[in-house]
């Protein structure tokens, strides 16, 4: 009755091609996004911020990245975290060797480094497809973590091989560095996040995202209808690269401040964005959001609930979370194989037909 | 969904604890696989923190709270479980290299005090730098000098010629002791190289093929949790003899070398305390805390090394704690006179045998500028058929010209990465 499209009449292409065509949507998306920048960072604290809003936010980058190769190019892709490392030591890399230039720009810049090594280890995606590919991206996943650990340039020679970011500021606030406050890291996160997922939305509806889904959807078709199978798959590599740095760059930089590449860009950080994705629900800009939630969150409610609240032990706690996420995981991949957008989906169109189904 | 979830962690947030009480939080991990090394560490932990509030009424008559925040040796959850303990907490001691990296530089911020014990990032040493840092009483760097020390001892001083192989954890703790290694086999003469192993270890076989095939005379080993046992096993396989296997003191518990039964005999591990149950302060923890169903864990750890380890820590931490609350005459503590205390912690052979643990470890005291004490260790050996460790050698001290040289340069370095002006001066 109130979420509805009756009335929002569209006078232009434009506001007919909205993202958003329903009013209450539109309303939903600025006040979200009203909230997310005048509200939140008044409120947040270090444990809000560290626990639940930068994974949140870098996840869901990660995951955009990964829905644009998997869920709109279908090309399956197992090297999240090797590309999150190369992010990750790029950025480093560049803050170390250019302490002058803005700590933004080197994230950008992580991300075009990372574009690139995309883009190489995507070439076999022109001869092999679907597990074999899988397989490929996971080679990339294995030797790009064991390069950062062999060659001592990339983490500057340090005695243990990790990397720590040295304090960087935008405007006079510490970005990285442990005198940032978890405001200004909120924020730089989420000026990130909103941006890429509007690029992100933009490209996949224009002609790229269409050549993108005509690739996933039957390849053979795709290229007798005249799209060119190396340049969108190239092209979706370079993109989903693209975010997928700037996630590791954020992750490493501004959210972890140290890393060493084998424990936090390991096999298990791919699969737990492929999770995302999957669960959040593959080719949906909204569904790398909810994923990236989903699986942030639940594991905070589980311990808070389980630990502080219960009195539950630690290492029982722990276990359960394992438990119930693996669950979690098969039940959605049963009963809603196209994942938390799709639930979305279908309860927007009982919501516009409600109270009068029939 | 989403409002129950902001509520259950706003009121788990504001239900945080009572702050009357002195706060020494625990960074466990009894999940992953590393729980077998974590496991014992905690219970030891806690158990003796247990203890004096039980037998004693806490710390100066204050009662001790000990909340625990399960990590998995995860960074990230580290980090969670960092920020949501850290608030009136006393001292932080994280069990895990990556984690200490990580929480070094907001210890300063957040003024909690880091005692990585026997881990963690060794140049900390240097309390000019690292302020809010303490890795007493020893740390890698001289593990791997006393682990030297030992192989020049079985060999007449002379060591040129031999091979040495570091068999490692592929990760920020098996990368540390790497630069003071090298400098030494270019002291000694002895041919070094590494073989890394990835985390989690379960898997070693191409490793020790390795070994079998170059026949190095000696192995050192930075292991922990189930790539221990994964070792010790497979060099029981390749017939690798074990006494010249010597593993740091996080690959030397009971729980590396039992799965290997016989084939374990003779495996040498360093240790910076004493082994075994034989102390009047753990039949205290058996009164008042086992039979008392108060123990952190099943209570069946109670003698082992790392539960032992674990009770030193909780020692040295309640000690410093006493010494912050006599510098400021006050039983209330905050992180920051916690860390005036841990800088004038002096820790006797007098004190150690009134606190119940005789001849346990060696006595150190710690200063502005060194906040790692003397660093001495010793070599323990496995005994399969009796099923216990003994320690073989004295204390020894390391190598410090080699050590100190290789501290200071790392520590200026960080220094100047983080433009930080030396202190104590």
């Amino acid at each position: 009755m109130i979420y509805r499209e009756a009335g929002d009449f569209k006078t232009s292409y434009q506001s007919d091609a909205q993202t958003f065509p329903i009013r209450l949507d539109r309303m939903g998306y600025f006040l979200t996004l009203a909230i997310a920048f005048f509200v939140v960072p008044f409120v947040i604290n270090d444990y809000w911020a560290n626990a639940i809003f930068m994974p949140f936010l870098i996840y869901a980058i990660a995951a955009l990245g990964l829905n644009i190769l998997t869920g709109y190019c279908g090309q399956v892709s197992l090297g999240t975290g090797g590309f999150m490392a190369v992010g990750a030591y790029a950025c480093y890399k560049l803050m170390t060797s250019f302490p002058e230039v803005s700590i933004l720009i080197h994230i950008l810049l992580a991300g075009l480094v990372t574009a690139i090594v995309g883009v190489l280890f995507g070439l076999p995606s022109l001869r092999i497809k679907g597990f074999y590919l899988a397989v490929a991206t996971l080679a990339a996943q294995f030797f790009l973590v064991w390069l950062f650990n062999k060659v001592p340039w990339f983490y500057n020679n340090s005695a243990s091989g990790m990397i720590s970011s040295p304090e960087r500021t935008v405007f006079g606030f510490a970005v990285t560095g442990a005198n940032a406050s978890a405001a200004v890291q909120y924020l730089v996160c989420l000026g990130f996040v909103v941006i890429l997922a509007l690029v992100a939305r933009n490209l996949t509806r224009g002609a790229f995202g269409r050549r993108w889904m005509a690739i996933r959807d039957m390849d053979i078709a795709a290229e007798i209808i005249g799209v060119n199978p190396l340049k969108a798959k190239l092209t979706a590599f370079a993109v989903s690269s693209f975010y997928i740095g700037i996630s590791g760059a954020l992750f490493f930089a501004v959210y972890l401040g140290a890393a060493e590449a084998g424990d936090a860009f390991g096999i298990t950080k791919s699969f737990l964005v492929l999770f995302m994705v999957i669960i959040g629900g593959l080719g949906s800009i909204f569904g790398s959001f909810a994923g990236a939630a989903f699986l942030v969150v639940l594991p905070v409610v589980l311990k808070v609930v389980g630990a502080d609240w219960l009195g539950w032990p630690d290492d029982l706690v722990a276990h359960l979370q394992l438990i119930v996420v693996g669950a979690l995981i098969m039940a959605f991949l049963i009963l809603e194989p196209h994942g938390l957008a799709q639930l979305w989906r279908v309860t927007k169109e009982k919501l516009r037909l409600w109270p009068f189904p029939h | 969904m989403k409002k129950l979830i902001a509520t259950a962690l706003a009121t788990a947030l504001l239900a945080g604890p009572v702050a009357a009480e002195l706060k020494f939080p625990s960074l466990d991990y009894r999940t992953g696989p590393f729980a077998a090394g974590g496991i014992p560490f905690a219970d030891g932990y806690s158990d003796y923190l247990t203890l004096l509030n039980e037998r004693d009424g806490g710390i100066g008559g204050e009662l001790i709270s000990n909340p625990t925040c399960e990590t998995a040796y995860n960074t990230e959850k580290g980090v969670e479980c960092y920020e949501a303990l850290k608030e009136d907490a006393l001292v932080f001691q994280p069990l895990s290299t990556g984690i200490t990296y990580q929480i070094i530089p907001k210890a300063s911020v957040d003024e909690v005090p880091i005692h990585s014990m026997g881990y963690g990032r060794t140049s900390a040493v240097n309390g000019k730098v690292f302020e809010w840092v303490f890795n007493y009483p020893t740390n890698y760097w001289n593990g791997a000098s006393v682990g030297v020390k030992h192989m020049l001892d079985l060999n007449g001083g002379d060591l040129s010629g031999k091979k040495v192989v570091l068999l490692h954890f592929n990760g920020a703790y098996g990368k540390e002791p790497i630069p003071t290694l090298e400098a030494l086999s270019e002291k000694h003469g002895f041919e070094f190289s590494t073989l890394p192993i990835d985390f989690p270890g379960q898997e070693q076989k191409s490793q020790w093929l390795k070994i079998r095939r170059d026949k190095p005379d000696y192995v050192l080993f930075w292991g922990w949790g189930v790539m221990n046992q994964v070792a010790v096993q497979e060099a029981a396989n390749v017939r690798y003899p074990m006494e010249n296997f010597i593993g740091i003191w996080w690959s030397g518990s009971e729980n590396d070398v039992l799965p290997a039964g016989d084939g374990a005999d003779g495996y040498k591990a360093l240790q910076f305390h004493n082994v075994g149950s034989d102390y009047p302060v753990f039949d205290d923890i058996q009164k008042y805390v086992v039979d008392a169903g108060k123990a952190a864990g099943a209570g069946d750890q109670v003698g082992t090394v790392l539960y032992n380890r674990g009770v030193y820590a909780a020692m040295l931490a309640a000690e410093a704690a006493l010494t912050a609350q006599k510098i400021h005459g006050t039983s209330k503590i905050t992180g920051a006179m916690m860390r005036d205390g841990m800088e004038a912690l002096d820790i006797s052979e007098a004190r150690m045998a009134e606190l119940g643990l005789p001849n346990f470890g060696p006595s150190f005291n710690i200063t502005c500028e060194n906040h790692g004490g003397r660093g001495p260790a010793s070599i323990s050996q496995w005994d399969a058929t009796s099923k216990s460790w003994s320690l073989i050698t004295d204390f020894v001290d390391p190598d410090e010209e080699v050590v100190n040289a290789l501290i200071t340069a790392d520590s200026e370095a960080y220094a100047a990465e983080n433009n930080i002006s030396e202190r104590c001066n």
